[in-house]
């Protein structure tokens, strides 16, 4: 057993946990942090990522020990600290994913929402290609990516108070008018 | 006729009082509402069931063959029993019961009794302290395996009926045999003008839900199992834990958390659910056990690969006189739903073309392989492939365009198949029209250069069967409705919300029926001790049989309201409507209320508020054995346009873009719709370019990951225009 001393959404916590322990267990399994998501415990899935000083991470592939000292968040932090920073409600990238129907089942969203999260830290106005290379880490198996993209785009174009690219993504486009009936 | 057809009492659009139909005005319903849930798994709150940390809770893990097929000679557990911190073991001899979701093909066993099936397949459970505990357990275990031939060619299995997999078998390693014709194929066949025929291969491929597996159980003191488990039956996982665990059914309480993706990938009762119950029980406390990515890609019950030959004989404006399908069907180790894969083979192909004759001849063999079983478009989707490449092939021959021909035998609406199932409304031609038009089809069709091309597809679906797997004439949807007088509505369903959005969906109707906000519906869903029986999210049916379930009872419930406000008010209750968390006179309209006072009004007068309501199917399908599989109440409809190219050089295939349309009926929430199309096409296009869920020479999986198993990325997927 190690005890580590951490910092989580903006928390000093401290937790023993065994010294092979990676980020995602002690997240799940010491602090209840069950909004990171082991898909697949190999790094392949990017339903575990979290945010390390920043930039996303693969919990499942990072030591815990090796994260003390520096600022984890997860995706229950992304609310609080929203709020914390003068905002209301959940974080602009969980309200764009919600208003676009971007969470089907959900499982692949708190990683997807982190890597959003992430590059719109780094680059406000992310073109499609940027947003897309961003969550090539994450996978997703219910939507085929074009409302998830969609609701970054949307985030995007209210950060930065212009109209989205595609305006009305969040409103069904083309097929919305109701499907041809007959008598 | 049942007592109700496929619109419920009464379809929303054809209520009289709100004028012409076609104008009716909806509130909530066609609008492009949030999901219920959609927060709570934005911000992580959503409990799957890997989330569930129950006090003194054990974990469990199981032990696999190594071989693809073997007798199983000997079990030692005792060294693993002695290592500390082990609970308990169990091997095949604690389950002994048969289940299978299918009651006639039950030939499944929590763990291995006798004889090991695949490489994967479940031996030993064991439960522990913690997982490390567990694994190290697993080690400990020692299983005398006597290797036996085993099958890896579907075709082998066919030719060759021993070894038999499954012993009890009297039709050696074949699962299910189908030969089904309608009209005289040889005769059309014989006097066609033009026949095509060929062969083609599908590739197996799997679900690959994020979320693998999980399952919890804990047995109390009184002797009753709960087990939370990510299924997406919660009533067959019910009825199958009561079967194996020799358990009265009401002792037993199945609740499905928040899930992570299904696409068929849990519609089976699995191994996972029997251990942590038993463990449970043996142990006196919680159980949980989480399968491994790798151990998701080895109980599978992925799409069955095919090998399938089609003739199709037409005339020379490309009318089709006849298609005459043989399948072999690798279905692996495990009945699974491979009953109805091999009756859906040749059964849903019959639209949205015309056929005048049409045979199939259907064979599913075991193989000693993961088992295979339904996935998204369950099926149907090999036989479709198989046939669209070879009407394009008929189109090339008689110098038509692929999107002529294709209207050119549209069936038609309001018909029959040539196998005897009822087509309702049919929106197949619109469907063509939209995607020939938004891809520019005319302009840029074989325009395109050389390698880069358009191509177009046809479908359809059903919206549910219509018979349970277990025959019984009860409702296949229940719902019931619980008034508060705050002016809240609690929805009590057993359907299974995968992420599809259902809970959302019966909260719209429940609103739009109601003329209440949707933030005033509460969900109550999948847990049996607490929800009627619904037969849960398979075979494409709860938007339809689960939303008209809800309809009828909320327009029970709406009637006892406006009844007792036209009371109170001492007019006639048609003059009572119900709309945007009001209730007014509609003769005079400055007489309103709020939904509260309602409720509060209907429950002086009437009593404690609540109703039920049911959905069950008409009677359906054809007149010959088998006839009933494949009947569903209604049918969707969809065309496809790709525009896809190839590299000369290397033969990588790249897909560009996709144009869908479908006709699904009336879409509830277009933007659940339209996630349900692109999600759709995304894993359609995943299973042409780049899937495959293939085993080695020896049995063993060619990649049990994430990487080694190529699903497309956010980068991989083309533009999916809707």
């Amino acid at each position: 057993m190690r005890v580590l001393h951490l910092l989580i959404n903006g928390d000093r916590v401290t937790v023993a946990a065994p010294e092979h322990w990676t980020l995602l267990e002690v997240l799940r399994y010491e602090l209840g942090l069950t909004g990171s998501k082991q898909g697949c415990d190999k790094g392949d899935c990017g339903a575990c990522t979290v945010l390390v000083d920043g930039k996303p991470v693969l919990a499942c592939l990072t030591l815990a020990a090796l994260c003390e000292e520096r600022a984890v968040t997860t995706i229950e932090g992304l609310l609080p600290a929203h709020v914390k920073s003068g905002g209301s409600g959940p974080d602009p990238v969980q309200a764009a994913f919600d208003e676009c129907g971007a969470l089907q089942c959900g499982f692949c969203q708190p990683g997807m929402m982190l890597s959003a999260r992430a590059l719109l830290d780094r680059n406000a106005c992310p073109t499609r290609t940027e947003i897309q290379d961003a969550l090539a880490g994450n996978l997703c198996r219910c939507t085929g990516y074009t409302q998830i993209v969609e609701a970054v785009e949307l985030a995007v174009a209210k950060h930065c108070g212009v109209a989205p690219r595609r305006p009305g993504s969040a409103r069904p486009r083309g097929r919305s008018r109701p499907p041809p009936r007959r008598a | 006729m049942a007592a109700r057809d496929q619109h419920g009492i009464g379809a929303p659009w054809g209520d009289a009082a709100a004028g012409d139909p076609a104008n009716r005005a909806f509130q909530v319903v066609g609008k492009p509402h949030r999901k219920i849930d959609g927060l709570a798994k934005a911000t992580g709150r959503a409990q799957y069931a890997d989330d569930l940390v129950l006090p003194g809770m054990l974990h469990a893990k199981t032990l696999r063959s190594p071989h693809a097929h073997a007798m199983i000679v000997a079990i030692d557990a005792s060294k693993a029993k002695a290592l500390p911190g082990v609970h308990a073991v169990i091997t095949g001899a604690d389950l002994p019961i048969k289940y299978g979701v299918i009651p006639w093909t039950q030939d499944e066993h929590a763990l291995a009794l006798d004889k090991v099936r695949f490489i994967g397949d479940e031996v030993a459970a064991v439960a522990a302290i913690d997982e490390d505990t567990a694994n190290a357990a697993l080690k400990l275990i020692r299983v005398e395996y006597e290797p036996l031939h085993a099958f890896l060619d579907p075709r082998e299995s066919l030719a060759r009926p021993e070894p038999k997999i499954h012993e009890e078998s009297k039709t050696g390693n074949v699962s299910k045999h189908v030969d089904l014709a309608f009209g005289d194929v040889d005769a059309a066949l014989a006097s066609a003008e033009v026949v095509v025929e060929g062969d083609y291969v599908f590739h197996g491929t799997t679900h690959a839900a994020i979320e693998p597996h999980c399952a919890v159980a804990q047995f109390s003191a009184e002797g009753r199992l709960t087990v939370w488990s990510s299924t997406q039956i919660t009533h067959y996982v019910h009825r199958a834990l009561a079967k194996v665990l020799e358990l009265p059914i009401q002792k037993i309480r199945v609740v499905q958390p928040a899930l992570g993706g299904a696409f068929g990938g849990k519609s089976d009762p699995f191994s996972l659910e029997f251990c942590v119950a038993k463990l449970a029980m043996f142990t006196g406390r919680p159980v949980k056990m989480l399968y491994t990515r790798e151990e998701v890609f080895y109980c599978h019950r992925g799409r069955h690969p095919m090998k399938l030959r089609y003739r199709t004989a037409a005339s020379k404006d490309g009318k089709i006189d006849a298609v005459d399908a043989k399948i072999l069907i690798d279905g692996g180790s495990y009945s699974s739903f491979g009953l109805v894969t091999t009756y859906y083979s040749g059964q849903l192909l019959t639209g949205p073309y015309h056929f005048p004759t049409y045979r199939f001849d259907s064979t599913r063999v075991f193989t000693n392989k993961p088992p295979c079983g339904p996935k998204r478009g369950h099926g149907s989707v090999q036989p479709r492939f198989a046939f669209e490449v070879q009407l394009d092939e008929l189109a090339e021959k008689l110098a038509l365009d692929p999107i002529e021909l294709r209207r050119r035998n549209f069936q038609g609406d309001f018909t029959r198949t040539v196998n005897g199932q009822r087509i309702t409304s049919n929106g197949f031609l619109a469907c063509l029209d939209e995607v020939e038009r938004a891809s520019g089809w005319r302009a840029r069709r074989a325009k395109l250069g050389r390698g880069r091309g358009l191509g177009v597809a046809g479908s359809m679906y059903i919206s549910g069967t219509n018979y349970p797997v277990y025959p019984n004439k009860m409702p296949q949807a229940g719902i019931q409705l619980a008034v508060e007088r705050s002016g809240r509505v609690t929805v009590f369903t057993g359907s299974n919300d995968i992420g599809q959005g259902s809970n959302s969906m019966v909260a719209y109707v429940v609103a739009e029926e109601l003329g209440m906000d949707v933030a005033d519906i509460r969900v109550v869903a999948a847990d049996t001790d607490l929800v009627p029986v619904d037969l849960g999210a398979y075979s494409s049916r709860v938007t339809f049989m689960v939303g008209n379930a809800t309809i009828d009872a909320a327009r029970k419930l709406r009637t006892q309201i406006a009844g007792a406000v036209a009371k109170e008010w001492q007019i006639d209750a048609a003059r009572v409507r119900m709309g945007n968390g009001k209730v007014f006179d509609l003769d005079s309209t400055e007489r309103c209320i709020t939904t509260a006072e309602a409720f509060q009004i209907a429950e002086a007068r009437c009593d404690t508020l609540g109703a039920t309501g049911s959905y069950n199917t008409p009677t359906l399908g054809g007149d010959y054995r088998g006839g009933t599989i494949g009947a569903s109440p209604a049918y969707s409809f969809t065309a496809h346009v790709v525009e896809a190219s190839v590299d000369v050089e290397t033969g990588r295939i790249t897909c560009h873009k996709v144009w869908i349309a479908h006709d699904c009926g009336r879409a509830l929430n277009p933007m659940l719709v339209a996630g349900q199309m692109e999600g759709s096409a995304y894993m359609g296009i995943a299973e042409a370019l780049l899937e495959d869920h293939g085993v080695n020479r020896f049995g063993l999986h060619a990649g049990p990951s994430l990487l080694d198993y190529r699903i497309p990325t956010s980068v991989d997927t083309p533009e999916l225009r809707r």
